[in-house]
């Protein structure tokens, strides 16, 4: 028993890992209903920075805040250069266009900062802490923490700020929102700078788990699945699929692994993913009826 | 931008005097036909054929495959590596186990077992659509990619799972060579293309795009729109199975189920947006653009910055060319290079 | 008519590129000799993007040093200076393939003598075409196993340590550790490997070795990229096996070290294997990785006779391809020096036979059959505990078979085994035989005969 609650909470904690990529997702989504491709490569772009900064003696604080000035110029770039001139197009074109944005971002980022693995050391240890009778590491409970934090400064910010609300109207009703005079291209890039910062939180955690490399890149694949069952449109949504995907691939691995070989985590999230699909289309918590026949 | 789309342009421009007055259609065809055929062989070097023409038609295939279902029928798939798996697995398996059975019938044979799994990876668009499709879509690329992972009998036990084609004999002819590689691959295509052609211009292909343009409005007029659907994903996955089995055995070589990752499905989307969806044309032209543009930049590049970068700088910036170019393409040119070269031809004819 | 045609004048569009000249080959060669005599051509196919690119970077440094170390110091090959250029694959299977076909005809006169292909799918995908084109594969610490019997595999060379021998030079240092191989018996092995043909490849000759040996043998798979790996490393803790043997690749190797230290397993009890033993591997794992052991054929270090030259003669006079000189001695560093060492070799055999000019594929692929890296040889060049002593022929592609195990100090690599960790070749070469004779079989092959091959390259 104590075997299936550690696994299940290993998973859970991987989850929380997953749901702080996919709240990046979301946030984009709402604004402007792309499903960004590129929120990998600004993962890296953002840890890749802050990395790079820090090697060379940058205070931690410093670093994070050149980081973020960075992460605003690109969501600028990135409204101006892409998002604007494709107004109105359809949502598979918006995520081709994502898909060309994260080889200019990658290559961009390579180009500036190499691409040679770093280690990035936050401080945090990453040893086992004995809890009752399952064993968690400390790491992990910081992630959880940063991500329960985000949640809330996220949901303050929709909450208190001018574009919070403007940001909730878009999503609600875009025409509306335009008739009573919100400025879009400044919604979007606050969105995509907002973004930008939850890459620089993600990057920073994953970046401390496995080096900061290339293979950032590579936790979108499993956003995909957290946010169809979570929802495209809420943060809560991407947290809870998130925990979701997490808990179902480590049981999975574990319990349906060995029956079929190994490696079942590769797919099980989009099994799961198309199961709540054809149940509950707009997922857990999503808002918007998406389009089903 | 530049470079590439003058390349294109400029080759359409140069060939514009070529053209006939007006039995333009059939003279065309016949010289292209030629071309492809006659010349090409005449002319071709080892590394025109396996590292340009090859690969060339056969994601030309692929995407012409996706073109089908997403294009036409406005089915989205991210699964097309998928059905290329499906088609190299089977049709490996086929030729081993009923070694009996010619080259050909081989080959259209694991295209209808990719087109078979096609079918079933499109039930879900009975009660999804739009850009949700891409969710089961890719479920099933990972599920297949670990099937043929996991399960020996598919790649007959191989130490490493991973296939290598036979020996490719047709009618007495070792095709082993490059140009039988490319002969087999050329005649695969053009057949398969004649009968998408057909296929388009039928009652199915105008029963896909009243779906693609309305389901609806289609369903209203008479159109079974689940039959349509299905057949959609049924074509495409069994044209880019086909593609799957030419990508093994033609091109390759040996294959394991990674070469046919989410990259190569990624790589047919591209090549149907930036040819054009809904356009048969659009997948040659577009499969040009993909497989021809890293080779050319890679040359360019050489060319011009040579010593000054290393290796490395060149191909991030190739990279970031490469992802601006589709950003570009995707801006100005919404209906793909197809659509841009019929502009740029009319005004000649 | 209209959209067969538009299709088809597409295909002519993109096909009339044929008849233009082909493409002149890159000019980005690093052609370094002033002197008019033939050069031999040495091509690279590199990948410095992507995201196995920090592991390329260092390997090239240390293939291009030794080619400029000979150029400069020695004068090259008997005199025959080298020349290469680059051509990048991405580490995807199709470039490489783009790569192999551009520069398989030579350069300037001078034609391919071997070609590193430098990834496992690729060089599984070159296997037919090199038999074809008649040029030597080397791949060193890769590449398909069965390839060992040259009379199957002409023209690929799994030189140095296959992946069978990796797994049982593992078993062999463990039974080290254990007193003796009579101690194996009840002792926990779990595999840990990337879930890819490569992966599997140990699959067979671990098993093979566990009802030999009577150790328990558990396979775990980790999906690629190997990111998330909690489950698997919960299994271990379950399974408190005595030793991991880690096959990963990529990300995969430091999310293992940093999953095994959280949940409690001992990082010194983990023995990687060759492409999971490099600093690029254990670096961004940080503190927790001190300890953690690897088996690799290519011992990290820059005290062996040959390296000091090269530092002498190319690093300290700013003449290196390195950008971060603390990679200079490093695993992959020495890999790429390791390589080219033996390519080089073999074309100096080759040239005591075929004369010293420029030679091809077939006249190398001679040399590499013929080629015999001694003790004594070894420690002419330099080499000595750098490259272990080799002896291939036609039956026996592979020549060592042997690894030394590392350990990791927190910031560098020490040697940690007594020499080189022998594996049970007379285990496993029946089992290869035949393997590769199914091969043949499915494939219609005639093995060359083992005095053919002599024949065969006149």
């Amino acid at each position: 028993m104590s075997f299936f609650l550690e696994t299940l909470a290993g998973g859970l904690l991987a989850g929380v890992m997953y749901a702080l990529v996919a709240i990046g997702f979301v946030l984009i989504y709402k604004a402007s209903g792309v499903f960004n491709f590129a929120q990998g490569a600004m993962v890296l772009c953002a840890a890749l920075t802050f990395v790079t900064l820090t090697e060379r003696d940058v205070p931690f604080w410093l670093a994070g805040l050149i980081t973020l000035a960075v992460m605003v110029t690109l969501a600028v770039a990135v409204e101006r250069v892409v998002l604007r001139p494709l107004v109105n197009r359809s949502q598979i074109t918006l995520f081709m266009a994502t898909l060309g944005l994260s080889y200019v971002i990658e290559g961009a980022s390579q180009v500036l900062m190499g691409a040679s693995v770093h280690e990035l050391d936050l401080g945090i240890s990453d040893l086992p802490v004995e809890i009752g009778p399952i064993q968690l590491s400390s790491f992990d409970l910081v992630a959880a923490l940063a991500a329960g934090a985000l949640v809330i400064a996220l949901a303050l910010f929709f909450e208190r700020t001018r574009i919070g609300v403007s940001l909730r109207a878009v999503a609600d009703d875009p025409q509306a929102a335009l008739s009573i005079g919100i400025r879009l291209p400044v919604l979007w890039a606050a969105v995509w700078a907002v973004a930008g910062f939850v890459a620089l939180v993600a990057g920073l955690l994953w970046g401390a788990r496995q080096g900061v490399q290339f293979s950032l890149t590579f936790v979108v694949l499993k956003a995909l699945p957290v946010l169809i069952i979570g929802g495209f449109t809420s943060i809560t949504g991407a947290i809870v699929g998130g925990l979701i995907v997490g808990a179902a691939d480590a049981l999975a691995e574990i319990y349906l692994g060995p029956l079929l070989g190994g490696s079942v985590s590769t797919w099980f999230a989009y099994a799961l993913a198309v199961a709540f699909l054809l149940v509950r289309p707009a997922g857990l918590f999503g808002e918007r009826a998406i389009e089903r026949v | 931008m530049p470079p590439a789309l003058a390349t294109l342009s400029g080759l359409g421009a140069g060939r514009r005097p070529a053209l006939p007055a007006l039995p333009a259609r059939t003279a065309g065809l016949a010289l292209l036909l030629a071309v492809a055929f006659v010349a090409i062989p005449l002319t071709a070097t080892d590394y025109w054929y396996n590292a340009i023409l090859i690969p060339f038609l056969i994601m030309a295939l692929a995407g012409l495959g996706l073109n089908l279902t997403m294009g036409y029928a406005g089915q989205a798939s991210l699964g097309t590596g998928a059905f290329m798996a499906v088609g190299a697995y089977a049709t490996y398996n086929l030729l081993l186990r009923l070694p009996e059975l010619p080259l050909p019938v081989s080959l259209a044979g694991g295209g209808l077992i990719a087109g078979a799994v096609g079918l079933v990876v499109g039930l879900p668009s009975l009660r999804i659509k739009g850009f949700y499709l891409i969710a089961p879509t890719l479920a099933a690329q990972f599920l297949i990619e670990w099937i043929f992972n996991q399960v020996g009998w598919f790649s007959n036990y191989a130490t490493s799972s991973a296939i290598s084609a036979p020996r490719l004999v047709f009618l007495g002819h070792d095709l082993s060579s490059p140009a039988g590689r490319y002969a087999l691959t050329l005649t695969s295509v053009t057949v398969v293309t004649v009968v998408a052609w057909r296929l388009v211009g039928s009652q199915t292909g105008r029963n896909w795009r009243a779906v693609r343009d309305g389901e609806t409005a289609a369903a209203v007029i008479g159109v079974p729109v689940a039959r349509a659907k299905l057949s959609a994903f049924f074509v495409g996955a069994a044209v880019s199975g086909i593609a799957g089995a030419l990508w093994a055995f033609a091109y390759l070589g040996t294959v394991d189920a990674r070469s046919f990752d989410l990259d190569r499905s990624f790589q047919a989307l591209f090549i149907i947006i930036i040819g054009g969806l809904g356009s048969l044309s659009g997948s040659f032209i577009g499969a040009a653009f993909i497989v021809l543009l890293p080779i050319l930049l890679t040359h360019l590049s050489n060319a011009a910055l040579g010593g000054a970068l290393d290796g490395g700088q060149i191909s991030n910036l190739q990279r970031i060319i490469f992802g601006a170019l589709i950003i570009g393409f995707l801006i100005k040119e919404p209906n793909g290079l197809a659509a841009l070269l019929g502009r740029l031809r009319r005004p000649a004819c | 008519m209209t959209r067969l045609s538009r299709a088809l004048r597409a295909v002519a569009l993109a096909t009339s590129l044929a008849g233009l000249p082909a493409l002149a080959p890159s000019a980005s060669a690093a052609d370094e000799t002033g002197a008019q005599a033939p050069k031999q051509y040495f091509p690279l196919a590199t990948f410095r993007v992507g995201a196995y690119a920090s592991s390329g970077i260092p390997s090239w440094a240390g293939i291009i040093d030794y080619l400029r170390y000979l150029n400069e110091v020695e004068g090259g090959i008997n005199g025959v200076k080298l020349f290469w250029d680059e051509c990048e694959t991405e580490w995807a299977v199709e470039k490489g393939v783009e790569c192999y076909e551009r520069q398989k005809g030579g350069r300037e006169g001078s034609p391919v003598p071997v070609f590193l292909p430098h990834g496992d799918p690729v060089s599984k995908a070159l296997t037919e075409k090199s038999v074809a084109d008649k040029i030597p594969l080397l791949t060193t610490g890769y590449g398909r196993t069965e390839a060992i019997d040259g009379r199957v595999f002409p023209y690929s060379f799994t030189v140095l340590f296959s992946f069978w021998s990796e797994a049982s030079s593992v078993v062999n240092y463990i039974a080290e550790q254990v007193g003796g191989k009579d101690k194996l018996k009840g002792v926990k092995i779990a595999t840990v490997y990337h879930d890819s043909p490569y992966g599997k490849e140990t699959q067979v000759p671990l098993d093979l070795l566990a009802k030999t040996y009577g150790f328990e043998n558990i396979q775990i798979a980790v999906p690629h990229p190997g990111n998330d790996q909690s489950a698997q490393w919960a299994r271990i803790r379950q399974i408190k096996p005595d030793w991991v043997f880690l096959r990963g690749w990529g990300v995969m190797t430091p999310v293992a070290i940093k999953t095994a230290a959280k949940t409690g397993f001992p990082v010194d009890r983990i023995i990687g294997g060759i492409w999971s033993g490099s600093e690029e591997d254990v670096r961004p794992a940080g503190s927790v990785g001190k300890g953690y052991l690897a088996i690799t054929p290519f011992p990290a270090g820059q005290d062996f006779e040959i390296t000091k030259k090269i530092k002498a003669a190319i690093v300290d006079q700013g003449k290196s391809d390195l950008k971060d000189l603390k990679s200079f001695g490093s695993v992959y560093y020495n890999s790429g020096l390791i390589e080219t060492i033996i390519a080089v070799e073999a074309i100096r055999t080759a040239q005591a036979r075929f004369g010293k000019r420029p030679l091809n594929g077939e006249e190398t692929q001679w040399g590499l059959e013929h080629l015999v890296l001694d003790e004594a040889r070894l420690k002419q060049i330099g080499a000595d505990g750098l490259v272990q002593p080799l002896r291939l022929s036609a039956k026996d592609h592979e020549g060592g078979g042997a690894g030394k195990v590392l350990q990791w100090d927190g910031a560098k690599w020490t040697i940690v085994s007594n020499g080189w960790v022998k594996s049970d070749r007379e285990l496993l070469l029946p089992v290869i035989y035949e393997r590769a004779a199914a091969y043949a079989k499915e494939k219609g092959i005639t093995p060359r005969s083992d005095d053919t091959a002599e024949a065969s390259a006149q």
